[in-house]
């Protein structure tokens, strides 16, 4: 015996429904979280990723010693938090004597982990040290430009997947129409060396120039570091494959044999197959009420009689 | 100009990438290394915005609103696609038979009163249950009451729906489309044949599997090798304690203890008397002491009631231990009275 259980409050219902899987995906949510043991470093670079994606980010501060996410058995507990909070991607931080000053950023598909880079902060300037005057900082969930310069990124593996998952965790919202006025931040990603990448926040000043386009110029305002690439496990292929999938009900069907202007109206060609009318079959009809078989029977019954009376009067 | 054609540029992204950009030499210090990377950052948000302000751009009251292509780079998701939901038991026969789904009003004219009323729900057109007068037909049997025959079939029609209701969702479910907000729970327990429930284990029992399955090893799971996480076998049943082989005699001669008291225990049980003698001695010297007090010249000294003579047969061969002072006791009570006396 089973029985069906809706929500009794809309409000929960708006939260199933916020968290049902969708057509087109409108950006992820961002879990950053902790390990055993953190070093000041990393604790001002967690929380200042955190407020660059205020909205879209949940921060927990607790010790977490279950979470080793290079390991097979340490990855229950992330995909528990992800479930949780909704989020598919997490930014681990963890500090030990081999790996100092340590980020795990990981994506998950369907709240199983899906891929995992590892990256080590070196020379983080937090948003604090940089002077800059006030009116220029970006406001707080506004869409980012995203740039990355260097052939590390084409070239080298881990570079490569680093590229793709800080596009990812730096995106935004994925929205449809953008304002223009409201583009005011960048990060800047070089690749200094073939596993050493520098990041940068940057704000946007458009300047007036001679055309429509704006100059450009960027002032430093946000956290920068060093990012130096360690380990990272790519998603198997079947994942990657089911991940990328791309429905086809949402592209928009090429219509064909329709031509059209506004003088004459639209215009459509019909193509008919061929109607084999001999080779139709009849459409139900009793078998009385046929029209040969009750011309048959009519004769049959005139002929019957006719054959009576010649009996009758042999 | 060809620089510009090198630069990928993603506009649904507000994505650039220059795959040809190296420093033509290493930076000798970190401000040099800043102001390189932050020009190069410039050159890239420039190609973006170039391409960004030559959309066609709508006005909106804060400024100019662009719809953004999509973008080119391909990012996994996050969830899986959403399964279509399998059609439903009605939507299989409607197709079958070519019925059409026909448009419904919400409200409908209702001539007893006169009124708009809704199609459904509370107060509304042509409710069966609100017929003031059924009428009779022929084939109704007298006795029976039209209006709860009316309400019974309505009751099964109820219990119909709702079950059908439940067998569409069973069947999304199977396929994985069961609609966000609903979760099917199982109530009761199944009948054997069919397919179970799954039981709910509790978190203290999955931690004790382990314990459970690390009895079947010889080493009692000593050394088995535990997974991240896992918790140490819990020591389940009695755990024997056994006393040192050489001790010396004496006082705390445990293992002397020990054989004394199962000794005792197995005299008590196979004993026939009730009386406890060394007690029965006590309370008696205590007795006579406190009368001795109390009444210096009166005798109390009536102890037979009480006191029975019992020999032990089995401690050696010593008369009981109540005979000795009993004998001595009156001589010795005697003599101490005496003694007080004077």
């Amino acid at each position: 015996m089973m029985k069906i259980n809706t929500p009794k409050k809309k409000r929960v219902l708006r939260e199933l429904e916020k968290r049902a899987p969708k057509l087109v995906e409108t950006g992820k949510k961002t879990l950053i979280l902790q390990g055993l043991k953190t070093s000041n470093v990393l604790n001002s670079v967690l929380k200042e990723i955190y407020h660059l994606k205020r909205d879209s980010s949940v921060r927990y501060t607790r010790k977490n010693d279950n979470i080793r996410p290079f390991e097979s058995g340490g990855e229950t507990s992330l995909e528990f938090f992800s479930q949780k909070t909704d989020c598919s991607i997490f930014v681990y931080g963890n500090t030990s004597k081999k790996r100092p000053d340590n980020i795990v950023i990981g994506r998950t598909y369907d709240h199983q982990i899906y891929d995992l880079v590892e990256v080590g902060v070196e020379n983080f300037k937090p948003m604090e040290s940089f002077k800059y005057d006030k009116k220029l900082a970006p406001m707080v969930g506004s869409k980012p430009f995203i740039t990355f310069a260097g052939e590390g990124f084409e070239s080298i593996d881990e570079l490569k997947h680093l590229k793709e998952v800080l596009l990812d965790l730096f995106r935004g919202e994925v929205v449809e129409s953008l304002s223009l006025v409201g583009l005011d931040r960048v990060y800047v990603v070089t690749a200094v060396s073939s596993d050493r990448v520098f990041l940068t926040h940057c704000a946007v000043r458009l300047k007036k120039s001679g055309s429509v386009v704006p100059r450009i110029e960027l002032v430093e305002v946000g956290p920068s570091m060093d990012l130096v690439v360690r380990r990272h496990r790519l998603p198997n292929e079947s994942l990657r494959k089911e991940a990328m999938r791309i429905s086809t009900d949402g592209l928009k069907k090429k219509i064909k044999n329709v031509v059209g202007d506004s003088i004459q109206g639209k215009i459509g060609k019909i193509y008919m197959p061929d109607q084999k009318i001999g080779e139709m079959a009849l459409p139900n009809k009793a078998k009385g009420v046929k029209r040969e078989r009750r011309e048959a029977k009519l004769k049959h019954s005139e002929h019957a009689a006719k054959k009576r009376k010649e009996d009758a009067a042999d | 100009m060809e620089a510009e054609n090198q630069i990928q540029v993603d506009l649904g992204h507000l994505l650039a990438f220059d795959p040809y950009h190296h420093f033509a030499s290493p930076p000798k210090s970190r401000e040099e290394l800043v102001t390189e990377c932050l020009r190069a950052g410039t050159k890239l948000v420039q190609a973006i915005t170039d391409g960004l302000f030559n959309l066609s751009a709508t006005e909106a009251i804060e400024g100019p609103l662009v719809k953004l292509p999509k973008p080119t780079t391909r990012l996994p998701r996050e969830k899986h696609l959403p399964r279509p939901k399998p059609p439903t038991k009605w939507e299989m026969f409607a197709k079958s038979k070519g019925i059409q789904k026909r448009k419904k009003n919400k409200v409908l004219w209702d001539e007893q009163t006169d009124s708009w009323k809704r199609s459904y729900g509370y107060d509304r057109v042509n409710d069966d249950a609100d017929v003031p007068i059924i009428e009779a037909k022929m084939t109704d049997e007298p006795g029976s009451d039209p209006f709860a025959k009316r309400k019974e079939e309505k009751k099964k029609r109820v219990e119909k729906t709702e079950k059908n209701r439940l067998q569409n969702l069973k069947q999304a479910a199977k396929v994985g489309a069961l609609p966000s907000h609903v979760q099917l729970a199982a109530t009761a327990l199944p009948i054997t044949g069919t397919q179970a429930a799954p039981k709910k284990i509790t978190k203290d029992e999955l931690g004790n599997v382990a314990g459970l399955a690390a009895t079947a090893t010889a080493s009692g799971g000593k050394f088995d090798k535990k997974v991240a996480g896992e918790k140490a076998v819990k020591h389940q049943g009695k755990h024997r304690k056994f006393l040192p082989a050489a001790e010396g005699s004496g006082m705390g001669n445990r293992e002397k203890e020990q054989t004394d008291k199962v000794l005792s225990k197995l005299m008590a049980r196979n004993s026939h008397e009730i009386l406890n003698v060394g007690k029965a001695v006590s309370m008696y010297n205590v007795k006579k002491q406190r009368d001795g007090r109390n009444q210096k010249g009166r005798s109390s000294f009536d102890s037979s009631s009480k006191l029975k003579p019992n020999g032990k047969p089995m401690k050696g061969d010593k008369k009981s231990p109540y005979q000795k002072s009993r004998k001595g006791g009156s001589h010795g009570g005697g003599a101490s009275r005496k003694g007080k006396a004077d």
